[in-house]
């Protein structure tokens, strides 16, 4: 669906499913560069069962309009005012990668506002290696390259998709250089590189949260996703085998499964 | 010791690997190092919850073999990858592909700009049988790229061609030809049957869609018909409002609008969902399989491929029964140099060439070759050759078969992967016996 958030129109999946004030919400927010397209796997059963599952196009990106958000901050009360412009009061934040950094920020500015918290393949800061954001800030489509190589486990490199006939690196490379890549990746990475309130905020954050790591993730080792883990309290943590950065597509279905059980038992959605 | 920093390079797999691996763990299905053939039609849910999933495309996997198979998936993902595209759909046949494209794509009362240079069967689906669905197609000679411009009408919804055309190996401008249907904001859809993704990756030159008969160079044993279709994942199908069965929702699947939940993998899901639902033409995991044992050897034998059929072009150029030679390698070939832009790796293995003596000629060589094989078809490992006015454009009348660009002493030519000096001895006697009714007559 499209709305509007500071007179810029905003493009949201609602998981094929009418959205619908009654229904708790739930939004995903995409990693760097990338688009509410990477939920697939995961927003579609949200949205058919009692849920508004809003997988949102940052500015600047997908098929929403304006320019790219240039900090962490700014997407955090960016998603506070999503929040506000569909008309509800609460909800449930779901992030992978950057998402991560956006969605701890988010909840720890906004506690009264964000009821549970899921982060996959987060960390408290995510430091960009110098190369690759020098290539993303000057348009070079190798960075998108890299980063598909470096988001995908050695078995993600092979394939294997969950949803048949699709090629993960290639989707992804296409989702990644479907908007000009200065614009997204370029201002994405660089404010990933600037965010360094990620641990202070994590302190401050006191809804349920759950963290889903991958053994193989290189992009947010395991290492940092659990240090990450260890700041917010009581926080849950799931290890996923043989898998990468890209765990909501790599392992979707074990991702859903955890998801499913996380925020269904934190977060009711509305019985039908 | 240097100091100098290793440049990033991006380490995903290539060519070569892909062909062999991508698509597949081991891991996940019992660590059988081969692709298992999953022999069955249908697919254990887990409980109710996990059925619905599935039938909704909440979870990925599979429900019934008609609309997917594990063995058949891993070809699909084999071939995206080889393409450089985003998602595939794997076919019974090459014309089912083509088919399903079409009716993925189009609704009665639409329109198709088409490459006149077609296989036979395909030029009788767009010219007979999709005007019978209400789709109506305007021909235009490969070469005449402005003519493609010209064609294009308010409801057109695609081009469509096979880049080199067959049996005449005229080329068609695919960079030139992508940008004219961008420009009218509609998808070109290439037939790259000839080329495989060894010799030319279309995405990379602009097409939308990619469509192989895999029955042939892909498989390449002649033991399987196959066929697929590919998505390049660049097209923007909500650009316009002419393509409403992609952008607007979909009353088969709960009002599922397949451009905006699926977009660079919208046509490849479309057509799943709703082509092989409702007219079925799935691929079989043998035959999956066996194709899968073909692309293992994709570059191997295409490099060969190639080569023989360079030998024989100098073969037949030098050859006193010989009228002329079509391939794209001859330099006086009109498409020459555009074939070396968009074939770097090689020109393929399809000649024509025209045998001195006419029809009654042509006839007697192909009755009298030992080696290479007359039927009716191409890219095998084996050498084949066939008379296309008397044998795959049979049907066509005298005009139609001039506008295929055809002439009754072709004779077209897929060459094998056979030693090149037993392929050139037999058509020595082919060429023997064909000039020995003239020899008769001169008498
Ligand atoms: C270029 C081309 N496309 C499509 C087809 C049809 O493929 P199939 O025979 O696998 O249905 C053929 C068959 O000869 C072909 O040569």
């Amino acid at each position: 669906m499209k709305f509007k958030v500071n007179n810029n129109e905003v493009f949201a999946s609602t998981g094929g499913r009418p959205f619908d004030k009654k229904k708790p919400l739930i939004i995903f927010v995409h990693g760097s560069g990338l688009t509410h397209m990477t939920w697939v796997l995961q927003t579609r059963y949200f949205a058919f069962h009692g849920y508004n599952a809003l997988a949102v196009d940052l500015p600047g990106h997908g098929l929403s309009s304006g320019e790219s958000l240039k900090s962490i901050e700014e997407m955090a009360d960016w998603i506070k005012d999503v929040i506000d412009a569909v008309g509800h009061k609460e909800a449930s934040l779901v992030g992978h990668s950057q998402g991560c950094l956006v969605t701890v920020e988010c909840t720890s500015r906004y506690p009264d506002k964000i009821k549970t918290l899921s982060l996959m393949g987060g960390a408290g800061a995510i430091p960009m290696n110098p190369e690759l954001l020098s290539l993303a800030e000057n348009n070079d489509p190798k960075a998108v390259d890299l980063m598909m190589d470096w988001a995908h486990g050695p078995a993600g490199h092979f394939g294997g998709h969950p949803v048949p006939g699709l090629y993960h690196i290639n989707t992804g490379t296409m989702l990644a250089k479907s908007r000009t890549i200065q614009n997204t990746l370029g201002v994405d990475f660089r404010a990933c590189d600037n965010y360094k309130n990620g641990f202070d905020a994590a302190k401050k954050i006191k809804c349920p949260t759950l963290s889903i790591l991958a053994t193989d993730d290189k992009m947010c080792p395991v290492k940092e996703g659990k240090k990450l883990a260890s700041l917010i309290d009581g926080s849950q943590v799931d290890i996923i085998d043989n898998c990468g950065h890209m765990m909501l597509l790599e392992e979707a279905d074990r991702v859903l499964t955890v998801l499913k059980k996380f925020i269904t038992t934190n977060y009711p959605p509305l019985s039908s | 010791m240097s100091d100098k920093k290793k440049e990033l390079k991006p380490n995903t797999y290539k060519f070569d690997t892909l062909s062999l691996h991508a698509g597949y763990q081991p891991h996940k299905n019992a660590g059988s190092r081969q692709v298992p053939i999953y022999q069955t039609t249908s697919y254990l849910f887990d409980d109710v919850d996990h059925a619905a999933a599935l039938f909704n495309l909440e979870r990925g996997g599979h429900i019934y073999s008609r609309i997917s198979n594990p063995t058949v998936g891993v070809l699909e993902e084999r071939v995206a990858s080889l393409e450089g595209g985003t998602a595939a759909l794997a076919t019974s046949s090459g014309m089912s592909a083509i088919f399903l494209t079409v009716m993925t794509l189009c609704e009665a009362g639409d329109h198709l700009v088409v490459s006149s240079q077609l296989y036979g069967g395909t030029v009788n689906l767009f010219r007979l049988t999709l005007p019978k669905f209400g789709i109506k197609c305007t021909f235009v000679k490969p070469r005449d790229t402005e003519g493609f411009k010209k064609a294009i009408q308010k409801n057109t919804k695609g081009i469509f061609g096979e880049l080199v055309g067959n049996p005449g190996n005229e080329i068609m401008n695919m960079p030139e030809i992508a940008k004219i249907a961008h420009d009218a904001g509609i998808p070109l859809m290439v037939d790259a049957t000839y080329q495989t993704p060894y010799l030319c990756k279309p995405f990379e030159h602009g097409a939308d869609i990619v469509i192989h008969s895999l029955t042939k160079w892909m498989a390449g044993h002649g033991s399987s018909m196959a066929g697929i279709l590919v998505e390049g994942g660049k097209f923007d199908w909500m650009q316009n409002d002419k393509f409403p069965t992609m952008t607007k929702p979909y009353e088969g699947y709960h009002g599922l609008s397949f451009a905006e939940e699926f977009g660079p993998t919208a046509f490849t899901m479309k057509a799943r969902a709703e082509g092989m639902r409702d007219f079925g033409p799935c691929l079989s995991p043998q035959n999956a399989w066996n194709v899968l044992q073909g692309i293992e050897t994709l570059s191997v034998r295409m490099k060969k491929h190639c080569f023989n059929a360079e030998e024989m072009v100098k073969y037949l150029s030098n050859h006193e029964s010989v009228a002329w030679v079509s391939h794209p390698s001859v330099p006086d070939h009109p498409d020459h140099e555009l074939a070396k832009k968009l074939l770097p790796n090689g020109r393929g293995s399809m000649i024509a060439f025209g045998i001195k003596g006419g029809k009654d000629a042509g006839v007697a060589f192909i009755n009298n070759v030992k080696l290479a094989s007359h039927l009716a078809n191409v890219g095998d490992t084996r050498t084949l050759v066939i008379h296309p006015a008397s044998g795959t454009h049979s049907q066509m009348d005298e005009a139609t078969l001039k506008f295929a660009g055809l002439s009754h002493d072709m004779i077209r030519l897929s060459v094998g992967i056979e030693d090149i000096d037993d392929i050139k001895n037999d058509f020595e006697i082919g060429f023997r016996a064909a000039r020995k009714p003239r020899l008769v007559s001169n008498q």
